[in-house]
């Protein structure tokens, strides 16, 4: 297991399984959007360490720069301008970028074996390698994320620094960051910092204060503290209760069975017909045509 | 080979089928991965300061090589260093992305000087540069060092230049900056951090 440095939880269109014996501490990236002052370092540290540069874009009358998330941006802080209260001006600045599904929708939704990865410790890896630029795991994406590179037609997303994480580091973002708006760390401990920002906060006035670890997708590996965890969808339309798309639940859970199923009845009903009726007799001078 | 045409039809069925199987899975392939190598195994790592502010951030700078006597250094990464007091490994924006000025066609990697209406920057060594430096101030100081005030009160003041310090200076270059400075008489002494 020379190539394994984590072990695997899930592989993209693989049907073998994979070990399970060994247990790993599940990790998780912590979003404290309260203390975030939106300086962007972690958009630098990211690019830094992933040998990432984008293009010097246009500047869109919003501090959202880049615009978006790209191929060669894996993360970007949204500034959310909301009047939650009347008089109340309140800037919300998200930092966007992958969630590390517990269930990942790409991942399911992945017809290349090997182009994505769920480890043990409950990183979403993409083996661009493996990855045959179907953008089927943007569509099979909740929240929207990864992005097909203009350079070679290949997804890309956060790795949660899953090199870094691999041999004892936190991801870049998180050692950057100056105001330690993110944290890193086992999932369990993340929560419980999770609820002492979330009593803090409502200490403050901030009554629906929480924390953001969708269920519909099995909880995620990169959790937000949120001033108002009630409307997720203020914070740069964070969807509320994310979920797999059905189509994509319909295509990989239900039709490829079957569609294998048939595809190998057709097989072994040719083989009968074979060995019952025989191969079909040609006449002798339509053979030598 | 001789293949008739009945062969060939049957070689051609027996080559979809068994790769369309293969491709449904019923030859599963291994479930291994593995992440991307870790790029600073046996990187060198040195302690530094970051230039940009007075806060004055420590720095880990990676550069590729063991520095051993045939392989050429070149810095591959920046991060913060956890062990400094003052940033404790973060790092800002501008500091985060300093992998960059370090590389930077822009960066200026040796004394260079302009001379009175001149248009062009000319490259000059080092100690051209501290002679030149030395020459002009020394005719500014003769010219307009002010020895007395009104009131005939030694005052010993060179107004007419200032000192822009480093202000990511050790408390001791910061002791011989002010000493330096000040023993010229310069009132107008400040660091680049409020720039």
């Amino acid at each position: 297991m020379a190539l394994q440095s984590l072990d695997i939880k899930a592989r993209s269109a693989t049907t073998t399984p994979t070990p399970q014996a060994r247990g790993a501490i599940p990790v998780a990236k912590l979003i404290d959007i309260s203390k975030c002052i939106g300086c962007k370092a972690c958009q630098v540290a990211c690019m830094q360490w992933n040998d990432l540069r984008d293009e010097v874009g246009d500047n869109v009358g919003v501090y959202d720069n880049p615009a978006d998330l790209t191929a060669q941006s894996w993360t970007v802080m949204r500034f959310s301008e909301v009047e939650v209260e009347q008089g109340r001006l309140e800037w919300l600045i998200r930092k966007d970028g992958c969630m590390h599904c517990a269930d990942p929708g790409c991942l399911k939704a992945c017809p290349a074996p090997g182009a994505i990865v769920q480890y043990a410790n409950g990183i979403v890896d993409f083996h661009e390698e493996h990855c045959i630029g179907c953008g089927y795991c943007v569509t099979g994406c909740p929240f929207d994320i990864p992005r097909i590179s203009k350079k070679d037609s290949k997804a890309y997303k956060c790795t949660l620094c899953s090199d870094r994480v691999a041999v004892g580091l936190e991801p870049a973002c998180v050692k950057t960051c100056p105001t330690g708006a993110i944290v890193f760390g086992s999932k369990e401990d993340m929560i419980h910092h999770a609820e002492g920002r979330i009593a803090d906060l409502k200490e403050r006035g901030y009554a629906n204060a929480g924390l953001y670890d969708p269920a519909g997708v099995g909880g995620t590996h990169v959790m937000y503290v949120l001033q108002h965890a009630d409307q997720p969808q203020l914070y740069a339309d964070l969807p509320k209760d994310p979920h797999i798309s059905p189509l994509v639940a319909l295509w990989k859970g239900v039709t490829k069975p079957l569609m294998s199923l048939g595809i190998g009845v057709a097989v072994l009903a040719g083989f009968f017909h074979y060995v019952t009726a025989g191969p079909k007799e040609v006449e002798e001078e339509n053979e030598t045509d | 080979m001789q293949v008739t045409r009945r062969q060939f039809f049957r070689i051609c069925a027996a080559g979809v089928g068994s790769s369309s199987l293969a491709a449904l899975g019923f030859a599963p392939g291994e479930a291994l991965a593995g992440v991307r190598a870790f790029k600073l195994a046996r990187a060198s790592e040195t302690r530094s300061t970051c230039p940009y502010c007075s806060v004055s951030c420590g720095l880990l700078v990676y550069s590729l090589g063991d520095k051993a006597k045939n392989a050429k250094s070149e810095i591959i990464h920046i991060e913060g260093d956890p062990d400094h007091p003052v940033n404790r490994g973060t790092l800002c924006p501008k500091g985060a992305g300093l992998l960059d000025l370090v590389h930077s066609e822009n960066r200026l990697k040796y004394p260079e000087v302009r001379a009175p209406s001149s248009k062009e920057w000319k490259r000059i060594s080092w100690d051209e540069a501290f002679d030149r430096i030395a020459k002009h101030m020394k005719a500014d100081r003769d010219k307009n060092f002010i020895t007395t005030n009104d009131q005939g009160v030694t005052v010993n003041r060179w107004n007419t230049t200032g000192l822009l310090a480093s202000s990511a200076a050790s408390n001791e270059t910061g002791y011989l900056t002010v000493k330096v400075a000040r023993g010229l008489g310069i009132v107008a002494l400040d660091t680049q951090a409020r720039i």
